[in-house]
């Protein structure tokens, strides 16, 4: 009899435990979920926000006039032809510089110590904070280069060398995508390095190339710590029309007009936010479609 | 056809055949030079920043020295008279800094663990992309939401009297939101590694889904996910306009998130923006900030990538 009475309490022991186990499972998954929603939510907020806050600037004029004191009278046209010539300028030099140096690395670079170096230093400036980049500009671009003027050469520059590396890496990994079996064959046919890598690897990495370089330059697009160092002057009411010419970007302006007191400003404010972030998703949206487009590689 | 022409002509492609194959070295040779150039770029980069970085600094810490500027609490550069302790702008760094981690290692775990050993496969194709989002909004838009979005709701929730306009807890919040997608991201990753044999055993033995993600996949990702963190926190302490425009410009030694800090970043933008002629004592205390800010990521990064590849589990 008493035995039987222990197997009665164990069964009711174990029964017990697995009930709380499987709770705690189903609390904890619903714990994850809402981390998942807080995130979501938390952007939802933000487009909210910044879309009932500036649709009511947002129209035609504001896209086609300069910033003015009244905030009914202002728009972005400076910004907007500062941000066109700085991602421009940006985009001719480190497209090249980028995936030059990813190609080198990858392809043509011995393994040795010193090209490890140049990897581990490229891995270590892609996390350098922007406003040193915005400092290292201000020195060298700025002061040195360009004798103290502001311009959006320098505004550029110092945005090539901050997505450089993002460039890079993004290259390497499509690069390293590209099956070797695809070299060999193109080696085979006695083609030397820089064709295999013209005619075969190129094209094959340039998908994830594209990608990568997309989001460098919506980088450069939203990035407004190193501008607002080496550009102080906020205040432009006219469109460059060279590489020296003093200029400001759409990041830069919705800084300047946050920081102002009246209250229509914030408006407007917004309003450059809702042009800044068109932009920059329909970019993002372009890197992610080329991706899911071609993530389907050859058979190794 | 006469055979004299045909050797001719022989000869004729033979050379044409050098001359390109020349040609061919030749390019190689130019395109790699141009390649090495390119790659010799991130390096001078990197010079750059110590040099500019070093060399201002050096004139800053002639006139103060290191160890006030180390262990002083009070920072007024612009003021007479001057102070040069530059622990109140790491204090108001950390202190967001410290928020954002909380706020990104919760959220960013909860959901690199739902996405990596609850979610069909469809469901994390759709939610990946949108967390991604979140890392792609520019930071002055971030500011902006934290000025006009949470500030306000703090107010109402801790009484507008208690949390200053511009203040520590609205723009840790928000900057937490934004690194969010960097620890989910490469959180995920790490458990995505753990082999399938490992859960499967351990389901074997009854476990349940939670049991198997905290006792087998957490303990085998540990590496990556610390790591995640401590680059989230690098990012965090880099961060300059959610700062510069929601978090103040009062530097001030305090624990107290309502209240209005500066960080290193802002002050470096502050005084960028303002007035301050350049080579003088005010204008090298940027340096000298940008200098400690420097050292501080770089030292997070070394370590952070250090975890991922010292602890790293090398399966089957």
């Amino acid at each position: 009899m008493s035995s039987s009475k222990i197997t009665t309490q164990n069964r009711q022991r174990s029964h017990n435990v697995r009930f709380w186990r499987v709770w705690r499972d189903r609390l904890f998954v619903f714990g994850f979920v809402m981390a998942i929603v807080v995130g979501i939510l938390g952007l939802a907020a933000l487009l909210f926000d910044v879309l009932i806050d500036g649709l009511p600037f947002l129209n035609l004029n504001f896209l086609s006039s300069y910033a003015s004191r009244h905030p009914l009278e202002s728009g972005i046209l400076a910004p907007l032809a500062g941000t066109i010539w700085i991602v421009g300028l940006t985009a001719l030099l480190t497209i090249p510089i980028g995936v030059g140096t990813a190609i080198y690395l990858e392809e043509f670079a011995s393994k040795n110590r010193l090209n490890r170096l140049v990897e581990l230093n490229i891995a270590n400036l892609a996390g350098v904070p922007s406003v040193i980049y915005g400092l290292l500009g201000l020195a060298v671009f700025v002061q040195f280069l360009f004798n103290g003027s502001r311009n959006v050469t320098a505004g550029a520059l110092t945005m090539t060398l901050l997505v450089l590396p993002i460039v890079v890496i993004a290259s390497q990994e499509a690069i390293r995508a590209v099956p070797s079996s695809y070299r060999d064959a193109a080696f085979a046919m006695g083609a030397n390095r820089w064709q295999v890598v013209k005619t075969v690897v190129l094209p094959q990495a340039l998908p994830g190339m594209m990608s990568g370089i997309i989001l460098a330059l919506s980088r450069a697009i939203g990035e407004s710590a190193p501008i607002l160092i080496i550009s102080s002057l906020v205040w432009v009411t006219f469109v460059p029309v060279s590489p020296d010419s003093k200029f400001t970007v759409l990041p830069l302006q919705i800084f300047n007009w946050i920081s102002q007191p009246q209250h229509d400003f914030r408006g407007i404010a917004a309003a450059a936010i809702i042009v800044l972030l068109a932009v920059l998703l329909s970019m993002n949206g372009v890197a992610i479609w080329i991706r899911s487009k071609y993530q389907v590689r050859p058979e190794q | 056809m006469s055979t004299t022409t045909g050797l001719e002509s022989n000869q004729v492609l033979l050379d044409r055949v050098a001359r390109r194959r020349r040609r061919q070295r030749i390019e190689q040779a130019i395109v790699t030079w141009l390649l090495r150039v390119a790659a010799l770029i991130s390096i001078l980069t990197t010079i750059g920043i110590v040099i500019i970085l070093v060399a201002q600094s050096v004139g800053f810490f002639a006139e103060v020295s290191v160890w006030d500027f180390l262990t002083g609490t009070e920072w007024a550069p612009l003021f007479k008279p001057q102070k040069f302790g530059v622990l109140s702008l790491v204090g108001g760094t950390l202190l967001v800094a410290g928020i954002a981690g909380i706020v990104s290692l919760t959220l960013g775990l909860g959901a690199a663990i739902f996405l990596s050993e609850y979610a069909p496969e469809k469901l994390r194709r759709v939610l990946k992309p949108i967390l991604e989002v979140l890392a792609g909004i520019p930071t002055v838009v971030y500011g902006y939401f934290a000025l006009t979005f949470i500030t306000p709701i703090l107010q109402n929730v801790f009484g507008a009297d208690r949390v200053i306009v511009f203040n520590a807890l609205s723009a840790g919040l928000v900057m937490g939101l934004m690194i969010m997608p960097m620890v989910s991201t490469l959180s995920e990753d790490a458990m995505v590694a753990v082999p399938r044999s490992l859960r499967d055993a351990a389901y074997a033995l009854g476990a349940t889904r939670f049991e198997v993600a905290t006792r087998v996949v957490i303990p085998a990702a540990l590496s990556g996910i610390v790591a995640s963190f401590i680059l989230a926190i690098s990012r965090a302490v880099g961060e300059t306009m959610i700062v510069k425009i929601a978090a103040g410009a009062t530097p001030n030694l305090t624990l107290n998130p309502l209240e209005s800090i500066q960080t290193m970043t802002a002050y470096i933008v502050q005084v960028s923006l303002g007035e301050t002629p350049q080579g003088s004592l005010e204008y090298k205390t940027i340096f000298a900030v940008g200098l400690l800010l420097f050292v501080m990521t770089l030292v997070m990064n070394i370590v952070g990538r250090w975890v991922i590849s010292r602890f790293r589990q090398v399966y089957e």
